[in-house]
């Protein structure tokens, strides 16, 4: 089981849950980007309700779910392993692109020394593997007090703050 | 030079607190071997054959004295006495203690130097020419915009986990390129256009390594304060869609030519028509803060070729052939460049000892406003010297080992470290390069030879560009024992070219004799003040190939 963070604090009464493609959709099971697109509009209800999520894997963009994205509370990006770092980018787009204000998990192969630049290109929940220490990953987000490039929480480069 | 402010400072600071935590936690287990793998390697560690080997950064390869102190204080105090420049412009200690690298990061963040994405799958320290700001020739100054691109690339926070390495190579000299632009990740090219306006020539896709490649122009001109967008737009495109599978497919060269260039050309475009006119667009204040930090020292009012040099020449032969090779023109009257080589007979290309670079911070200090420049050929330059302080400074770098007159020549070899420390190399490189240097001493004959690029690497890995060498030398494995290919015809210069396989390996104690007779045959049959490439390219491939193993069946 995966220790999950969300604004800085451990949360350990979530009920999110990946629902394999041919399983029976419950309340909160975060679906495949397949399933969403082969059967959108009988799940729109659902999305729009906040009672399902959408994983998106590493080898899935942004821009495949594009605008959609607005339509879940809950959008899962998957890390199969922390060095593909596809997903950095999948969330800067969700958010700087496509508008996507709910909550934005990253899952899988989730680490400590991941936290600082994952939570700068917008997530804002974290599924930390299960062996990492959790006081070490919440000292994790105030690793640097300066960052030299915009991102998702500060549009503004260094040069526009100097 | 630039100069940190307290936010760079502080970035840097904090960065060796988090590299401090990270070694303990490594230490205390918490980690997992290859899980802290990509952490040592953006703080610049890998695990060679017998030791840790530390990548210390020298953005765009300027250094001042203090930090060439620093450095030396490091050779002297974790490591066995001396250092290795790299051709990336960066230096390497080849024997720290992986425990003590924290604490060498935290001496040398207090000169404002560190190890950040020397190595990993990131982007890189930023290269240029070592000539930058001191020349006639260049368009403008490179310094700025490096500086600019090494601000933007420090932990960006998108792109710590590329598929692969990435390198970004900065040329502002027109018909010359002492960068090796083409052979990058990117290569930036900064031009002016009709109108006289400042914008960049952008290339992508070049690269070394097991499949050598040029690289393309992907944009013909790119405006002064859209670099960063267009950067951004060009990593986005290869994070998402550069190959992860396999690791000797993963650089952009490869996205590039599966692609091809109008297609990534498109993609890119695309990513950037929609941030382009965000906030990471320059700003004409952001250019300016950084060009300050870049302007001219306070040169004296001095004339060119005062008497001092002039009667010092003329007395002179030793000197008068290294003013010829190792001393260039400078944009400023009175001035001069001087090239400080790493490539004495008996010393692997590139290493000094803590000794010599103290006493090159010295030189410095007395010759050139204190700064020092590290070069793609693993040398040094003082960029800023009084032509009538020339005697005196060769006397003292001739004393130090540092005046071997034969820049740009056959024994100015670039060459990588080699199966003697790197856990990757197939071969030995520097028992290679000092056995030619041995063979191939008098300098009567390496002038007559004139400027040949000869480069050495230890495996397909390129790390000494063996295949932009006008002689380019490759360590291979052959049933476990150590050969050499030798390819003919690479250039690194502005009209670069991938050499030529020449035919089967050789044994390395065959390999003077080799080169001898490439030598000897370019020697009889060269015109009258052609170099070995030119004469190479008016004959082909061919001829030498014969002269080497004989008439073809």
């Amino acid at each position: 089981m995966a220790q999950l963070i969300k604004q800085s604090q451990l949360v350990s009464n979530d009920e999110w849950h990946l629902i394999e493609d041919d399983a029976i959709i419950a309340d909160y099971g975060i679906i495949s980007l397949k399933r969403w697109q082969e059967n959108a509009a009988a799940l729109l209800p659902l999305a729009q309700a906040g009672k399902i999520g959408l994983l998106l894997n590493s080898d899935e963009t942004a821009d495949q779910i594009g605008d959609d994205c607005r339509q879940f509370v809950l959008i899962a990006v998957n890390f199969p392993k922390f060095s593909d770092g596809r997903g950095y980018s999948t969330a800067r787009l969700l958010r700087e692109r496509h508008g996507f204000k709910g909550e934005l998990r990253s899952v899988g192969d989730v680490l400590i020394d991941q936290l600082f630049f994952m939570n700068r290109c917008g997530f804002n929940s974290f599924a930390l593997r299960d062996d990492q220490d959790l006081n070490d990953a919440l000292a994790a987000f105030a690793t640097f007090t300066v960052s030299y490039q915009n991102d998702v929480n500060d549009p503004r480069p260094l040069f526009r703050r100097r | 030079m630039y100069v940190y402010d307290e936010y760079d400072q502080q970035l840097l600071n904090e960065r060796v607190v988090q590299f401090q935590g990270q070694m303990q936690r490594y230490l205390a287990g918490k980690i997992a071997e290859d899980e802290f793998l990509p952490l040592r390697l953006q703080n610049g560690i890998y695990v060679q054959r017998y030791a840790p080997m530390l990548r210390v950064a020298v953005p765009y390869g300027q250094m001042n004295s203090a930090q060439m102190r620093a450095l030396a204080r490091v050779a002297r105090e974790y490591d066995k006495g001396y250092a290795h420049f790299s051709t990336r412009q960066n230096v390497q200690f080849n024997w720290p203690k992986l425990e003590q690298c924290p604490q060498i990061l935290a001496d040398l963040a207090e000169v404002q130097m560190h190890a950040v994405q020397t190595s990993g799958n990131c982007i890189r320290n930023t290269t240029t020419d070592e000539y930058a700001g001191v020349i006639a020739e260049e368009t403008v100054d490179p310094r700025p915009y490096c500086e600019i691109i090494r601000q933007w690339s420090t932990f960006h926070p998108e792109f710590a986990f590329l598929p692969r390495k990435f390198k970004i190579a900065v040329n502002a000299v027109p018909g010359a390129d002492r960068a090796a632009i083409q052979v990058h990740d990117i290569g930036v090219n900064i031009i002016r256009n009709a109108e006289g306006q400042i914008g960049y020539r952008i290339l992508v896709g070049g690269g070394l390594g097991r499949t050598p490649i040029i690289g393309e122009e992907i944009c013909s001109f790119l405006a002064e304060e859209d670099l960063l967008t267009y950067l951004d737009a060009i990593i986005r495109v290869y994070n998402q869609f550069g190959r992860r599978d396999n690791k000797y497919k993963a650089r952009i060269k490869i996205l590039v030519k599966a692609l091809g260039v109008e297609r990534m050309r498109e993609l890119v475009e695309a990513e950037w028509q929609r941030i382009k006119s965000g906030d990471s667009k320059l700003t004409s204040a952001e250019l300016d803060r950084v060009k300050k930090h870049f302007t001219d020292p306070s040169y004296l009012p001095l004339s060119d070729e005062p008497a001092e040099l002039t009667s010092a020449r003329a007395e002179n032969a030793a000197f008068a052939r290294w003013l010829q090779r190792n001393v260039r023109a400078h944009k400023q009257a009175g001035y001069a460049v001087v090239a400080l080589t790493l490539k004495q007979k008996g010393t692997p290309p590139g290493d000094v000892t803590a000794e010599q670079m103290d006493q090159i911070a010295a030189l410095a200090d007395q010759y050139s406003f204190g700064e020092i420049r590290s070069t793609h050929q693993q040398n040094l330059v003082l960029a800023d010297v009084e032509q009538r302080q020339l005697f005196a400074l060769w006397q003292e770098a001739k004393a130090l080992g540092l005046a071997t007159p034969t820049l740009g020549l056959l024994t100015d070899m670039i060459c990588c470290p080699g199966g003697d420390f790197c856990a990757l190399a197939n071969a030995k490189s520097i028992p290679v390069a000092e056995a030619i240097q041995a063979r191939f001493d008098d300098l009567d004959y390496l002038h007559d030879l004139g400027e040949i690029d000869l480069n050495i690497s230890g495996c397909m890995n390129a790390c000494g560009h063996h295949h932009v060498g006008n002689i380019g030398v490759l360590g291979v494995d052959k049933k476990g024992e150590e050969f050499y290919q030798i390819s003919l015809g690479g250039n690194a210069g502005d009209n670069t070219s991938l050499g030529k396989i020449l035919g089967p390996s050789f044994a390395r104690d065959q390999m003077p004799d080799i080169i001898a007779k490439i030598l000897d045959f370019y020697v009889a049959k060269r015109n009258e003040g052609e170099t070995f490439l030119e004469t190479y390219r008016r004959l082909g491939h061919d001829p030498f190939k014969e002269a080497i193993y004989g008439p073809a069946h």
